[in-house]
């Protein structure tokens, strides 16, 4: 198990380096001049050669992604013009509170569609797991940002019983209770999808499962079905449900940008969609690439995650 | 269900393509004085918006925005992918791992990131934002290719056609794109729903359409700055969004059944805990008493043309401490028989449909579901075939034990476990503690299946069922565990009910003995008596087959044929078109099970005339 997390890791390297070149090739996306557009319209020729000078554009876009690598790697993302301060210092203000969204929407997510799948599954083909399918399917087929706005009506507007929108620090004055007040509906909202999806995923992995011979064999020693299901049934469709949670915790990176704008969330979503109105590029590449980073590492996570659930995975 | 997303996108679709055609106003026509009128207002069915423009025209107008738009991006990204994967699978190597490794670049984005970093390179704008989410999707379509032509590139067709000197294009479209279609197919049924709803989420952003054009959603985003005051404008289009992308998911998902059962969700059912017990009447208890007492029992299966019966009015009993054997080919019944004592056969697709299994003054079909889970592996126990998938992989094999182990009054953990590593001494595996920490398949086969021995006496059952506890064993190690087995059971008083298609084996360790073929008892008697003289012609094939200890020169017999489906049994002797005896009376009705000696019995019109010939 040692030696398969540490090659797990190492596999994780050239993954991340080709999501840098990635990210980079971003800017050469950018049709005309990237100092240019970086600067806004308004800008004088001499800040946009100065500019263009200082991002290397005049030089081949090899050694100008080996430049731009060796920033990234010594903390150096550029600057947001806009903002007038370092790309680095503005992703990771808006970091934690994307990373606060995004893990609570994962853990609901996680609780609600393995819980929907498992009943579905104990109860194929009964009324409940019609019912459950046809509550998976709604909330695979709703746009979060329709979501967001309707639980903003009913739960914000109508009822009163949470904030529309914002988000307080951790040690601020509310504390603990207001952030989880301000977090409700956001992460409600991010959580939906993903839910449905592993729900459903959930469902198909433990219907696998329940036809294997060991099944039979514990009913036959008189094990009680809950056991059934939780012990037997779950523990194996564990390892086939771990890489799906994987795959959500990209959806809630990724999805976290509409609900993140609907509900006026600081994070990295909001920023990201602000600078992309404004143009403000290298805010973009930072932004991305912290996120792309993030998702690297909780794929490889989950990896491991599926091989310690599987003690037929050795070394 | 497919159907109902069929209905659904049907209609959207006509709506959409028909509504520039229909003459309604121009959604593009705003009113000043008109604002945000609530629906229902004459002339204005889901009232007006910001702008006083008319909601329902302009969401028509929007959903052939985004439909367009969506169809454009699924096509894209299947085009993109399906090329990517059609070439990395057929040139494989260097092409292969280079094209491949960008695919899993492209993949460590989540997934909408990848599009937002798109649209900031290249600007907002519906184009733009369409064909990052298409970009986003190339790697789903381009691994879903692959892994289909993967199969198709190896075939025989591709390397003729290589040999016949076609050219490299010639092929890929010739040979291996339509055989992977069907799956490109799914894969964008799959997926159109969500590229619409990413796409409109970008609008939403403002990331997408630009002002004039609109598709559903910018009218949302547009409709959330105003969804205080006037809801309707964006509920309008965000039902639209949903009913849409819901019809669209279950069309794709009808469309993955039809094209691809493979992949089907939850296809063939899981068994429920017990099987299905649909009696129309219940036998009365036969007058033999005997632990375990099996009147008529009849099992049948749900196959695509109809229910048949697998197993057809079986009887037998069972004394206490007997060791009976069950004899036959697969597709014999004989399994199936020996799981439905304790309800094990699995339903869906099988139910008990007759007969009664009295065991200790109860039935077991007509117990509910607790009691008779109480008296699985405690009173009945099984031994299955296959020890490997018999057992939980990610389980320790002491933990398997330990939940099969009913704690005596008073008992704790520790006398459990003291309990769990006595049985597993008793099964004979050296180092009980250690072989406990095992998982299965850290165990050989022989140890594997001595721990299914010892999880089925754990609790001295009165009557031991094991369905070919062997077959899957080499031989020697089948010997020793036949013999731990059979002494186990013996000294904990257990009956013995053995199920094997190898006559040899039964000899050696039953008194009794029952031949099934095609689901029905053919011949019953004192094993010593049956292997003598059989008096059923199938049963003397099976013990001609079986080879005999210290006679190495006699001959086998093979058996030619196989036993009928269950859905093609004669209603006659079902073994007479096999049968070297056979006469017309024998393929004209069923044949009766009658007594023939002491304590035998034989399903055959001519076994008196055999046996004196």
């Amino acid at each position: 198990m040692r030696t398969y997390a540490l090659r797990r890791l190492a596999l994780g390297a050239p993954v991340l380096l080709g999501v840098s070149v990635v990210v980079f090739l971003v800017i050469a996306l950018v049709p005309g001049d990237p100092a240019a557009a970086i600067l806004g319209s308004y800008a004088s020729p001499e800040n946009v050669a100065k500019l263009s000078a200082e991002l290397g554009l005049d030089r081949p876009l090899p050694q100008r992604y080996l430049r731009w690598l060796g920033g990234v790697l010594s903390g150096d993302l550029g600057r947001s013009y806009a903002l007038d301060r370092p790309v680095l210092d503005e992703v990771l203000d808006r970091l934690g509170p994307t990373l606060i969204l995004a893990a609570a929407a994962l853990a609901l997510s996680v609780l609600f569609g393995v819980s929907a799948g498992v009943a579905a599954a104990v109860r194929q083909n009964g009324w409940a797991d019609r019912a459950i399918g046809l509550a998976l399917l709604v909330g695979v087929s709703t746009p979060s940002f329709f979501l967001a706005l309707l639980l903003v009506l009913l739960f914000s507007v109508e009822l009163g019983w949470f904030p529309t929108g914002g988000m307080s620090a951790l040690f601020g004055d509310g504390g603990l209770v207001d952030l989880l007040r301000h977090l409700a509906l956001p992460s409600i909202t991010l959580a939906a999808a993903a839910a449905a999806i592993l729900g459903r995923m959930t469902r198909a992995a433990m219907l696998d499962v329940l036809r294997q011979d060991f099944i039979r064999t514990a009913r036959a020693k008189g094990v009680d079905e809950d056991r059934v299901a939780s012990v037997h049934a779950l523990r194996n469709a564990a390892a086939a449900i771990a890489p799906v949670i994987g795959l959500q915790a990209g959806y809630v990176l990724g999805g976290a940008v509409y609900v993140e704008t609907v509900f006026q969330w600081p994070g990295v979503g909001r920023m990201l969609v602000e600078a992309i109105g404004r143009r403000d590029i290298l805010l973009v590449q930072g932004g991305v690439l912290a996120i792309a980073t993030l998702y690297v590492l909780v794929n490889i996570a989950t990896d491991l995650l599926q091989a310690a659930l599987d003690p037929r995975v050795k070394a | 269900m497919t159907l109902a997303g069929l209905a659904i996108v049907g209609v959207l679709v006509a709506a959409a393509l028909a509504a520039p055609l229909l003459p309604l106003a121009d959604p593009d026509l705003t009113a000043p004085f008109n604002r945000l009128a609530p629906p229902g207002t004459p002339g204005h069915p889901l009232g007006t918006d910001h702008l006083g423009r008319d909601v329902l025209v302009r969401v028509l107008d929007g959903l052939r925005v985004s439909l367009g738009v969506g169809v454009g991006a699924t096509a894209a990204a299947a085009l993109a992918g399906s090329a990517i994967g059609l070439v990395a699978a057929y040139y494989g190597r260097f092409v292969d791992g280079a094209l491949m490794r960008a695919i899993d670049v492209l993949m460590a984005f989540p997934y909408l990131l990848l599009a937002l970093a798109i649209v900031a390179a290249l600007g907002p704008g519906l184009v733009n934002a369409a064909l990052a989410i298409a970009v986003a999707n190339v790697p789903f379509f381009a691994r879903a290719a692959r892994g289909a032509a993967l199969v198709v590139v190896r075939r025989d067709y591709v390397d003729a056609a290589r040999l016949a000197g076609f050219s490299d294009l010639r092929i890929l479209l010739g040979e291996v794109l339509p055989n992977v279609a069907p799956l490109l197919v799914v894969a964008c049924a799959g997926t159109i729903g969500w590229m619409i709803l990413e796409t409109a989420g970008l609008s939403f952003l403002g990331l997408g359409a630009q002002p004039p054009q609109a598709d559903l959603g910018s009218m949302l985003g547009d409709g959330r700055k105003v969804a205080v005051a006037a809801p309707h404008v964006a509920a309008a289009a965000g039902v639209v969004v949903l009913l849409l992308v819901i019809g669209l998911n279950l069309l794709g998902d009808g469309l993955r059944d039809l094209l691809d059962p493979r992949l089907k969700a939850g296809a063939g059912g899981a068994p429920q805990p017990a099987t299905a017990v649909e009696r129309a009447s219940v036998p009365p208890a036969s007058d033999l008493g005997g632990l375990l007492d099996v009147r008529g029992l009849t099992t049948a299966f749900d196959t695509a043309n109809g229910r048949h019966a697998a197993v057809r009015d079986v009887s037998f009993a069972l004394e206490p401490g007997e060791a009976l054997g069950v004899v036959g080919e697969s597709g014999s019944g004989k399994s199936v028989a020996a799981l439905s004592l304790n309800r094990l056969a699995p339903t869906p697709p099988g139910a008990i449909v007759a007969g009664r299994v009295g065991f200790r003054g109860d039935d077991l079909l007509d117990l509910a579901f607790e009691p008779l889970r109480a008296l699985r592996g405690d009173r009945v126990a099984y031994v299955f075939q296959d020890p490997l998938t018999s057992l939980n992989p990610v389980m320790r094999v002491g933990d398997q034990i330990l939940e099969a182990l009913r704690p005596a009054p008073g008992e704790g953990r520790a006398g459990l476990r003291a309990r769990m590593l006595a049985l597993i001494a008793d099964v004979g595996l050296e180092d009980s503690e250690r072989a406990a920490r095992a998982f299965p398949h850290e165990l050989s086969g022989g140890q594997r299946q001595r721990i299914g021995v010892a999880m089925a006496i754990a609790n001295r059952p009165d009557v031991l069922v094991a369905d070919e506890p062997t077959t899957a064993l080499d031989a020697m190690t089948q010997i020793r565990v036949l013999e731990l087995m059979g002494a186990r059971a013996k000294e904990r008083g257990a009956a013995l009910l053995f199920v094997s298609h190898d006559f040899g084996v039964v000899a050696a360790l039953c008194d009794r003995v029952i031949v099934m073929y095609a689901g029905e008892i053919v011949e019953e008697g004192p094993t010593r008596e049956v292997l003598r003289a059989p008096r059923h012609p199938y049963a003397r094939r099976l013990i001609a087959c079986a080879p005999r200890l210290g006679e190495p020169d006699r001959a086998l017999e093979a058996l030619a044929g196989a036993p009928p489906p269950i859905d093609a049994i004669p209603r006659a002797c079902a073994f007479s078109p096999r049968c070297d005896h056979a006469i017309e009376a024998c393929r004209a009705a069923p044949v009766a099970l009658e007594p023939a000696g002491e304590g035998r019995r034989a399903r055959c019109l001519r076994w008196r005339e055999l046996a004196d010939a």
